[in-house]
């Protein structure tokens, strides 16, 4: 007989965590899961065929024009790579500050943050236009040029910041993954399954002096994670804040793009997870408690957001430069007002709804305004690439942007593919740290004994 | 008798596993683990673990990583390839910092991950803990304290008192027939 921990033995809390977070990958798919994967898939057709158009007709089937040559490419790509840093939030900045809430939405989070960036990378290559070729442009090695790559431009930081990211995410994430793997290890009935799991789990057999290194090794991602995190969309916003572009060239970039990251991130967490928890029975782990607290998130960010905003106008005004004046002004009231007044009214405007509890402890009402931030913030990154870019100094070079088939399909393509992973993932790995959600159960620690 | 891989005794609390913990660490046996389904807290001293070098390790290969990074920008951008960019001088070091920065934090997880690998002899599939459900409780909810066969002076009945001496009451044996 075991330790009673509210009248339940501690071992038995343990197993029935194990069986909750494992039935959705150990029994057969559900109906609902097919129909989902099968549309999915479908979005994700529409971007392998656009794609192959891009690679074969090249980037004229793409709405980018004279004066706007950044289009959709970029957009999707900034928007993508933010979507990813909320993941990173939650998983190293939140477990920095010991918020132990975040163990029931880590792992999801962090998966998330894995495809979104699978996703973003995926448009800078197809915008070379000949991806085969893109180590060639993007990597400095040595070619029959003799040349280099620019180091002072802030777009080869992106590569070397997106393949740092994406590379530190996926190793922070397998790391958390390999005591769970463990778990499905030894619960696999197949002899498939068990050498699968079996052979991912890499032999992990729990053992303490492992769990010594393992969690310095886990503080320590944590630790890197939270400072790289913070460069990554910094790093983004140089593309545009040092270039000498009115609306781009300002120095409030960094934070402004680092809090919509975060905004745009906890919104499709959310998206996400308030579907998954009904579908795969989890609304015990991922409580509305959980939900609650990520609309806390998204209006704190959707403040920070919203100074922004406020401060470029202003400053746009008091800095007395008419070409800024002009940009500022042609945002709010040129031919893109209705992106603008889309952008501040889902980033701005409707999440203050979220002040009241009522409306975010209520899973639909939560859900209508997190999808509006979802457009939002997508509309944020269009209005600061194409209204800055579609009048710029000389009125004879103004055009305007319209986006084509292909573009549209590269944009609902990208939620298809990085949909269709976030499913498979949820079909075939734990997607609640069952090792980290025993460690903070209660009970499951010796009373007194501290840990360095 | 000679097939005996080790012994392991399995407890239900954490509490009396860090007892347990502590009994074997004063008898002064050298090749023992415990096996958790999740980090305990206290047990490392319970053990008697030396403080782990992982964070040294992370720290000096992230250095190696900002060290690599800021000599290649230098030497491909200023004396290999002299490329002047914007107006700016030759060797304008502000803009490798963020590729620098980069790179460290890219080596330093290499070096976590690599860490993890090592210490937790990870890529070692095959272990006595394999027979019967062992592994299966220690991943999920049991706490084990195994006395490795490997231990200079190991003795069976030795190995099963001082199990015993814990007040474990599932001891086993474990590899070949007893």
């Amino acid at each position: 007989m075991g330790k009673m921990v509210n009248g339940v033995p501690l071992g038995k809390q343990f197993t029935r965590l194990d069986d909750d977070i494992c039935r959705p990958f150990e029994s057969f798919p559900t109906g609902r899961w097919l129909v989902a994967i099968s549309i999915t898939s479908l979005m994700a057709l529409c971007f392998a065929v656009a794609a192959g158009a891009t690679v074969v007709g090249g980037i004229g089937l793409w709405g980018n024009n004279a004066p706007v040559g950044w289009g959709f490419g970029i957009i999707n790509m900034v928007f993508w790579i933010g979507i990813g840093h909320a993941g990173t939030l939650i998983s190293a900045i939140l477990f920095l500050l010991r918020q132990k809430w975040r163990n029931g939405i880590a792992r999801f989070a962090e998966a998330m943050t894995l495809f979104a960036v699978i996703c973003a990378i995926q448009f800078p290559l197809i915008h070379t236009g000949r991806p085969w070729r893109a180590a060639y442009w993007l990597l400095p090695a040595p070619y029959h040029m003799d040349m280099w790559v620019n180091f002072r431009s802030p777009l080869l930081w992106d590569v070397f910041a997106f393949s740092t990211y994406g590379l530190v995410s996926a190793l922070f994430w397998y790391t958390g993954l390999l005591p769970d793997l463990a778990i499905a290890r030894e619960r696999s009935t197949n002899w498939l399954r068990k050498f699968v799991y079996g052979l991912l789990s890499l032999g992990w057999n729990g053992s303490n002096r492992g769990w010594q290194h393992y969690e310095k090794a886990y503080l320590l991602f944590a630790g890197l994670s939270t400072p790289l995190v913070l460069s990554v969309h910094s790093v983004v916003s140089f593309d545009f804040a040092t270039s000498v572009i009115p609306g781009w060239h300002t120095t409030i970039f960094p934070p402004y793009f680092v809090a919509g990251a975060i905004l745009s991130g906890f919104a499709m967490v959310a998206t996400v997870i308030i579907v998954l928890r009904k579908m795969f029975h989890l609304e015990h782990i991922i409580t509305v408690d959980h939900i609650e607290l990520m609309n806390k998130v998204v209006i704190t960010t959707s403040l920070m957001v919203g100074y922004a905003y406020a401060v470029e106008l202003f400053i746009a005004w008091y800095s007395g430069n008419s070409l800024e004046r002009f940009a500022f002004m042609n945002r709010a009231l040129g031919p893109y007002a209705w992106a603008y007044w889309i952008m501040v009214s889902c980033n701005v405007i409707f999440p203050q709804f979220l002040w009241i509890k009522k409306v975010r402890r209520n899973l639909i009402t939560t859900y209508v305004i997190i999808l509006l931030v979802n457009v939002g913030m997508w509309m944020e990154r269009f209005v600061i690439i194409v209204t800055s870019l579609h009048r710029d100094y000389l009125p004879s070079s103004w055009g305007i942007f319209r986006p084509t088939l292909v573009d549209m399909g590269l944009l609902i393509g990208s939620f298809g593919l990085f949909l269709t992973l976030m499913l498979i993932f949820v079909r075939f790995l734990p997607t609640v740290a069952m090792a980290e959600t025993k460690a903070f159960m209660p009970g499951a620690q010796v009373k007194g004994a501290h840990h360095e | 008798m000679s097939s005996c891989k080790g012994y392991i005794g399995l407890y239900d609390s954490p509490e009396e596993l860090l007892r347990a913990a502590e009994a074997v660490r004063d008898a002064g046996i050298k090749k023992w683990d415990c096996h958790t389904p999740y980090p305990v807290h206290g047990l490392d001293d319970a053990m008697g673990l030396k403080m782990s070098p992982v964070p040294l390790i992370v720290l000096f290969m992230g250095g190696v990583g900002a060290g690599v990074a800021f000599l290649m920008q230098w030497w491909m951008d200023v004396i290999d390839y002299p490329f002047v960019v914007g107006g700016k001088p030759l060797f304008s070091w502000p803009l490798f910092i963020p590729i620098t920065f980069e790179l460290f934090v890219l080596f330093a997880a290499l070096a976590a991950m690599g860490s993890v690998i090592w210490f937790c002899k990870l890529g070692r599939w095959a272990s006595p803990l394999h027979q019967g459900s062992v592994m299966k409780d220690i991943t999920s909810n049991r706490y084990g304290i195994f006395l490795d066969s490997a231990e200079a002076d190991f003795n069976e009945d030795k190995a099963r008192s001082l199990l015993e001496a814990t007040a474990c009451q599932d001891i086993r044996r474990l590899g070949g027939e007893a």
